[in-house]
């Protein structure tokens, strides 16, 4: 059988990132969360059967090195565009999770034919105006990760998150945590400019995915993109938390093919 | 050998004298397993105000009427009832004025949760010129939640402590105006028309609590670290972190380089001095001082110190690592067996003298044997837990009318000088393997 995925080390800018593919078909970056690289889940599986998974590992979140002069969402969206520019990677698809939405929105707002089609997984990024995201600085890495789904118990993949628990595994959570706090400690998972870059962007293909019991980025949140973005689709699922592509895997894949494939 | 006295300033209830709300607070405490984010409904501005007084005063007494002590410290926290000292400068302004011959020692300032450098060097001056020259000030990252109360960002700490001691030297020392562009900091216009007395700044201490890189920083600026009530053995290693990386830079370290703060209970009466040195333990002590997730935040730690802590087992009485489960929701039966563990550990805190406490006789030879062992130049003597003002202002007397005489006599013998005998960093080495450590090795197996 072979390999299911595979690393390389891209290079820009006198920098090294690692970037995970797997898959086979259209190109598709994968924007990882806050904590990093979940690790290949059934998800990624289903997508890698008609796309190419491509999944930087951001910068100072556990594999690639930091790079010191990035103070910011734009600056790490800057560095993936010119790796996209570099590996001509044009009118790529985009699918981003969470911190990792937040950075697909940023690079929209930047260049709106940055993508082709972006899917937006409970993005941060954007105040919400009825509640307050979820602040992962507060509480240890895995009481964040228990509470970002809506039942342990009955989430099968739930025990791979991020690899075994090893102290492997905590020095790598806590990686991504530190570089998490450089890039949104303050103000706290969003940018207060992000709606109105956003708004009045014309022809975006935004779809956006939302768990009615998201603990993490509330309601009102995606509510304020899918009104900043005209024209986005929002899909909510029922009984489910901030990772539809573990609770939710079946719809979840199907609403993303679907949207991409159109 | 430079003689000071060191308290949190807590905010606690005498348990004699108001035992319900001493037990209260001490089990809303041990519920939360954190005395950082006790809820502020359960301070009371009017104790608070008592209490705070009476720390003040009981410095400027030290100041009149205790005069074996060379120095007062301070040091600040925030958003819990272990320290009423949230702004310390405020404190050590009071001070300034009010006493007139005690060092006032602040160790130390949390410059990067304060995060006006600029500022800081003001208050300080102004600290300085009011106490005719007696500041001595000190620098700390501040602990893990600190950054939480002051909203500082963790992962950038250690950049804007570095540079925040670099710029408050800097306009200290740099005729101004002049603007400063740095990497987190910036100022138009650098000027400050208050400098300091003391030339070319006051002097600098750094407290810690066995970092070794706090250590070698300190080493290579010259700066005297003083250790919390560290144990013995591991602060010897550091002591000679330290004096290896002097070496390095060229000098031998000597006592004048080192201080050492050590908790005590002194009293007329062996028992009673015993029970009161109990309390330090109140709250679950330091093993409680903030839960884990606010001891580390994101960042605030090295690499290599998230390495060590990612392997480190999961007991034992290390702070922020608290003595039971996080739980949240136990009885009041657990809570109160929960206390007794905490209690529990006081013979062992006695054996190991993380707590000396007993008549001034008694004490005495304790004391002795870490000058011994660790040979400092500044020596700060800790008392703190729930202990009436009168208990307090005895074992300050008792100190200082027993203990001091026979410790300073033995600190003469052993040439433990301190830092305002001879300078730090003055002993020059012609060769590093010359190098000789400070601490007594053998006067620790002894």
């Amino acid at each position: 059988m072979a390999k299911e995925s595979s690393e390389k080390t891209i290079r820009v800018g006198g920098n090294e990132i690692t970037l995970v593919t797997a898959g086979s078909g259209r190109p598709l970056l994968v924007l990882h969360d806050e904590l990093g690289y979940t690790g290949l889940l059934e998800w990624q599986r289903a997508l890698a059967k008609e796309y190419t998974l491509l999944i930087p590992l951001a910068p100072g979140f556990g594999r690639s090195p930091r790079i010191d002069w990035i103070d910011g969402v734009r600056d790490l969206g800057s560095v993936y565009a010119r790796i996209l520019r570099e590996e001509r990677l044009n009118d790529i698809d985009v699918i981003g999770f969470s911190f990792g939405g937040w950075l697909a929105a940023d690079m929209i707002a930047s260049n709106p034919s940055q993508f082709r089609r972006s899917v937006l997984v409970a993005p941060g990024g954007i105040r919400a105006p009825g509640g307050e995201i979820m602040d992962v600085f507060q509480v240890p890495a895995q009481k964040y990760i228990d509470a970002s789904v809506v039942d342990p118990a009955r989430t099968p993949e739930f025990a791979k998150l991020y690899g075994e628990p090893t102290p492997e595994r905590y020095e790598a959570l806590e990686d991504a945590r530190a570089e998490f706090a450089r890039l949104a400690w303050q103000p706290y998972f969003y940018n207060p400019s992000l709606p109105h870059l956003l708004e009045g962007i014309p022809d975006q293909k935004v779809l956006l995915l939302w768990g009615t019991q998201d603990r993490v980025v509330p309601r009102s949140a995606i509510e304020a993109y899918h009104k900043s973005l005209a024209g986005s689709k929002l899909v909510v699922f029922e009984n489910c938390g901030h990772r539809p592509e573990i609770e939710k895997t079946e719809q979840f894949v199907n609403e993303v093919k679907q949207f991409l494939a159109a | 050998m430079h003689m000071m006295w060191f308290t949190e300033r807590a905010y606690h209830y005498d348990p004699e004298v108001e035992p319900e709300k001493y037990r209260e607070l001490e089990n809303q405490i041990l519920k939360l397993r954190s005395f950082y984010g006790t809820p502020n409904r359960f301070f009371d501005p009017e104790h608070g105000a008592k209490v705070l007084n009476q720390y003040l005063d009981e410095k400027v007494y030290t100041d009149q009427e205790l005069l074996n002590f060379d120095g007062v410290m301070l040091n600040e926290h925030h958003g819990t009832p272990f320290c009423l000292g949230s702004v310390m400068d405020v404190e050590a302004a009071v001070l300034a004025a009010k006493t007139r011959r005690v060092r006032i020692v602040l160790l130390g300032n949390p410059v990067a949760t304060v995060a006006n450098p600029l500022r800081l060097s003001e208050e300080l001056a102004m600290i300085d010129l009011i106490s005719n020259g007696r500041l001595v000030s000190g620098w700390v990252r501040g602990a893990g939640s600190e950054q939480f109360a002051n909203n500082t960002n963790p992962a950038l700490n250690r950049e804007l402590f570095e540079e925040g001691v670099e710029f408050i030297v800097k306009a200290w020392t740099t005729p101004g105006p002049f603007r400063y562009e740095g990497k987190r900091f910036h100022f138009r216009q650098v000027n400050p028309w208050v400098l300091p007395l003391q030339k070319p700044h006051p002097p600098f201490w750094i407290p810690g609590l066995i970092s070794p890189d706090t250590a070698d920083w300190c080493a290579r600026n010259r700066y005297p670290y003083v250790a919390l009530a560290t144990k013995l053995e591991p602060t010897m290693e550091l002591w000679d972190i330290y004096g290896k990386a002097a070496a390095r830079a060229g000098y031998q370290a000597g006592p004048e380089n080192f201080g050492y703060l050590q908790p005590v209970m002194v009293n007329d009466n062996q028992e009673r001095a015993e029970e009161l040195g109990k309390r330090i333990l109140f709250g679950g002590s330091f093993a409680h001082f903030a839960r884990p997730e606010w001891m580390f935040p994101p960042g605030y730690n090295s690499k290599e110190a998230t390495r060590r802590l990612a392997r480190l087992d999961a007991g034992g009485n290390v702070a922020g690592r608290p003595a039971h489960g996080t739980g949240g929701d136990e009885t009041e039966e657990q809570i109160e067996a929960v206390k007794r563990e905490v209690y529990a550990t006081y013979p062992r805190m006695l054996e190991d003298m993380q707590m000396i406490a007993g008549t001034p006789s008694n004490v005495i030879p304790k004391l002795k044997k870490i000058l011994d062992v660790l040979r400092p130049g500044i020596f700060s003597f800790w008392l703190d837990g729930p202990v009436s003002h009168k208990d307090r202002l005895r074992c300050l007397t008792l100190l200082n009318n027993e203990v001091i005489p026979a410790l300073r006599e033995y600190g003469h013998k052993l040439e433990l000088v301190s830092p305002f005998q001879v300078a730090p960093g003055s002993r020059p080495l012609a060769r590093e393997s010359a190098y000789e450590p400070v601490g007594n090795a053998e006067a620790l197996s002894a």
